[in-house]
């Protein structure tokens, strides 16, 4: 019973870095209909960006979590949407898919051939003593993942649901024609979803780094599970993404623990397929309608 | 027995309706008009009853089926054809191959229609359909590189060509000029005397009046008239829906 | 115009039977790979260009074809029998990884694609009793007919441009019924097409398996090229190799894989750099060519044939249809 409660901790602390990457994943699809494929290396580059300022150039933590943030917000939201998206938004789903493919083997190949091919070690932000709550012990890091992701994502939920801003991404998200009528700049809008995308997607590299270790390679399986949580939860939907991002994260620790580690790729997928076919709106979406 | 008849249809887009409780049917053999403001539901109608849109509510029979939860290409096969009030046309290809594909779906099974080459039969009509139309000069083009009145023209032959039962014509008049007007108007009547039932949404008032002998009227959503084009004239209510009390 | 085609066949067709005999080794093994990506390119081609359906499992629909020719042969089935298992278990999970694929929309198939992509490599991987796990299957046997042995590399590259023929062929006596035409329907206009009766649930199907299908024949070919196999062969990094070589080739034109395949394969071995110079060379050529060419390299190809037969640049493309969603939209 105690391991069911260890496991679930760290699932739920491995689901909430999911869910932060589905999130920004799922926004970027209802403003700007596009499916990033990039999204893992969006995790990966920011990682990499906190290694060069913290322990290369040795800046204070805040200062460089701080040029982390705003590189990335640069360099992946606003760079990339002036670049790719503008042009190709207009062209329909299938060519920002391509883009996004090639943006991803671009980002990682760069990592590996001009940086290191090898795994950086990135600094423990939070203590790995453990914590006994009874007979279940935790340790600080995952307590403060959790926490820290919680955190970010009620903000973000908080944002969208009373702030202007908030309100003119549901209108794109619902009918992006309706939405220009109504004296929205939607290309603005998807400009700013790309920043705060890569925003989310900055904290969460910051949580991940070190659990995971810093190397090029890691973005594909951040990504995929950032896709599977998006769909299982629920692809229109925030909190479906964050229903999704723990549910990953929980059938991932567990089927590892109790099944099979070799196949633990394979559970979270075998739910995204069971999804697919019995309620492919999602466990939390909204059936869209074709309009 | 009518031959296409709508019970009590609604369809909600999220929290707006579109159309609310909606009854109406069309007999064999009839032209009939359907009107009203902008957004007043007409072409979410016909694309309920196409199986475009799935609708939230009520029901759609054909000839005494249940069609309404059929997909768009099953109800095409059980005899209902239609234009678009913006036309969709495969642009890519010639009229003729426009008309070849109104047409291809309508016989055979998925398998003959891999292995049957020959298409003389189904060339000839399209080329008789042309004719009619007057689009003999452009058969070869592409659908892109039409004007719009041959688009329109086009639109219109892709639904006679599987030889429908019923026709719906999602404002076949727009935009097109007048003597265009007036060759769809006669060959709208040349068919429906030979059998073709129609359903034609239109704005042109002249034309729905002159062509039909019944009319429907829609006003956000509902139902608001049905009559001879006589009656609906003087109808305070038509009146108050067009032009506001 | 005929008689360029009919030339350009001529000289295509001789030129591909003639120049083996003048390579080296390595010249003929990348002779044949290409040949061999032609054929999955032109699976893939049917699936996503024609039909409009990504799909990120032709690796593995490619795995089911090689692992079906390097399993059977040695149990004594002649090649052949391996190459119509294969593709007859690809045709299958077609069809079966197809059927989600109908209810949920393009974006999500590539999701479901992908994950298919990822499990069959975990069973690969996994499964050793049958497969060798993660240490493969070497010394897979190239295919005689009696005594006709195709088994030196210049004797199997002919077997493989034999299949490449036949699939060539086949996908233009595909696409050229009136199935080719209900593709581009789709392709153009799919709510017009399902308004003129074209069932998008048995032509989508259709188009996702014999799609797979070919990557079945393309995986059996393959496998004898390589004599080895393992499952890290058929990874997603595959399955998108072959998604840039249909679009970098242009979508949904007849020529484009043949333009694909041969870039794809060559372009490494022409810049001569590292894997990973070229993987970056690579990808920013993905990202420019959909920013500033889109339709494909088909494009420069089209401009050429233009050029060389003299004849007038045939009208620009015309304007896409107006969004379907523009249509549906409540009045």
């Amino acid at each position: 019973m105690t391991d069911v409660l260890q496991l679930f901790v760290a699932g739920v602390s491995i689901g909430a870095i999911y869910a932060m990457a589905a999130i920004g994943f799922v926004l970027l699809w209802q403003t700007s209909n596009t499916i990033n494929f990039a999204q893992g290396e969006f995790v990966v580059l920011p990682a990499f960006l906190m290694v060069l300022f913290w322990t290369v150039f040795r800046l204070p933590f805040a200062a460089a979590l701080l040029a982390t943030l705003v590189v990335s917000t640069l360099l992946l939201g606003l760079l990339v949407k002036a670049v790719l998206v503008e042009r190709l938004l207009k062209m329909g789903v299938l060519p920002l898919v391509i883009a996004t493919i090639g943006l991803s083997m671009l980002i990682r190949y760069s990592l590996q051939q001009f940086w290191t091919p090898l795994a950086l070690p990135f600094p423990a932000l939070f203590s790995r003593a453990p914590i006994r709550v009874g007979e279940v012990i935790f340790t600080r890091e995952e307590l403060m993942n959790v926490l820290f992701a919680a955190l970010v994502i009620g903000a973000l939920q908080l944002a969208i649901r009373r702030t202007k801003l908030g309100w003119a991404m549901q209108a794109v998200a619902q009918n992006r024609n309706l939405a220009a009528v109504l004296g929205i700049n939607v290309s603005r809008l998807v400009g700013l979803t790309f920043m705060l995308n890569a925003a989310l997607t900055a904290v969460a590299a910051i949580l991940v780094a070190p659990v995971y270790l810093v190397k090029y390679d890691i973005g594909i399986g951040i990504g995929l599970k950032a896709f599977y949580a998006a769909i299982i939860g629920g692809f229109n939907q925030i909190r479906g993404a964050l229903l999704g991002g723990l549910l990953v994260g929980l059938v991932e620790t567990y089927s590892a623990a109790y099944i099979s580690n070799q196949f633990r790729d394979a559970f979270a997928l075998i739910m995204l397929i069971g999804v697919l076919l019995l309620k492919p709106e999602g466990l939390w979406g909204i059936k869209e309608e074709w309009m | 027995m009518p031959l296409l008849e709508i019970r009590q249809l609604s369809k909600h887009f999220f929290h707006l309706s579109a159309l609310s409780h909606v009854s109406l049917s069309v007999e064999p053999g009839e032209l009939l008009g359907l009107i009203g403001p902008n957004g007043s539901g007409k072409t979410t109608l016909f694309n309920c009853v196409t199986g475009v849109l799935r609708p939230s509510r009520g029901h759609v029979f054909y000839q005494g089926e249940d069609i309404t939860k059929l997909t768009a290409d099953a109800v095409y096969h059980r005899g209902i054809s239609r234009t678009f009030q913006l036309i969709q046309l495969f642009p890519e290809m010639t009229v003729l191959e426009n008309l070849l594909m109104a047409a291809q779906e309508r016989t055979g099974t998925l398998f003959t229609r891999l292995l049957r080459r020959d298409e003389t039969e189904e060339t000839d009509r399209a080329l008789k359909l042309v004719e009619y139309l007057g689009l003999s000069g452009v058969k070869d083009n592409l659908a892109a590189n039409l004007s719009y009145g041959q688009q329109k023209l086009l639109d219109f032959g892709m639904a006679l060509m599987p030889d429908p039962q019923v026709i719906l014509l999602d404002e076949p008049m727009a935009g097109v000029n007048p003597t265009m007007i007036k060759a769809l108007v006669t060959h709208i009547q040349d068919l429906n005397a030979r059998g073709y039932t129609f359903v034609v949404i239109e704005h042109n008032m002249e034309v729905v009046m002159s062509l039909c002998r019944r009319i429907v009227v829609l006003s956000q959503g509902e139902k608001i008239a049905e009559g001879t084009p006589a009656e609906i004239h003087d109808n305070a209510d038509v009146m108050d829906a067009y032009f506001g009390s | 115009m005929r008689g360029w085609r009919a030339l350009g066949l001529l000289g295509g067709g001789a030129i591909l039977l003639l120049f083996p005999l003048f390579l080296e080794q390595y010249k003929l093994y990348l002779a044949s790979l290409t040949l061999v990506y032609l054929i999955l390119a032109i699976g893939l081609n049917l699936t996503l260009g024609y039909a409009g359906q990504i799909s990120l499992a032709h690796a593995g629909f490619m795995s089911f074809g090689s692992y079906a020719v390097a399993i059977l042969g040695p149990l004594g089935v002649p090649f052949e029998g391996g190459i119509i298992v294969g593709t007859a278990i690809a045709f299958l999970w077609g069809l079966v990884l197809g059927f989600p694929a109908l209810k949920v929309k393009h974006h999500y198939l590539a999701m479901v694609t992908l994950g298919f992509n990822i499990i069959v490599f975990l069973v690969l991987r996994n499964w050793e009793s049958l497969t060798g796990g993660s240490f493969g299957i070497s010394g897979i046997g190239r295919p005689h007919w009696g005594p006709l042995r195709f088994l030196s590399d210049r004797a199997y590259y002919y077997y493989i441009l034999g299949w490449a023929t036949l699939v060539v062929a086949s996908a233009y006596w595909i696409l050229h019924s009136r199935w080719g035409r209900a593709f581009r329907a789709i392709r153009e206009n799919e709510m017009r097409a399902e308004v003129v009766g074209v069932s998008l649930r048995n032509y989508k199907l259709m188009a996702f398996a014999i799609g797979s299908a070919y990557a079945g024949i393309g995986g059996a070919l393959f496998a004898p090229l390589l004599t080895y196999i393992d499952p890290g062969a058929f990874t997603l990094d595959r399955s998108i190799q072959f998604l840039m070589m249909v679009v970098m080739g242009g979508l949904g034109r007849f020529e484009g894989p043949f333009i694909g395949a041969v870039v794809v394969t060559l372009l490494p071995e022409l810049l001569r750099a590292s894997e990973g110079f070229y993987l970056i060379i690579f990808s920013l050529a993905v990202i420019l060519m959909m920013l500033f060419m889109p339709k494909g390299l088909v494009a420069a190809w089209d401009w050429m044939v233009c050029r060389l037969t003299r004849r007038t640049v045939s009208p620009a493309h015309p304007p896409p249809p107006p969004e379907p969603a523009a249509v549906l939209e409540p009045e």
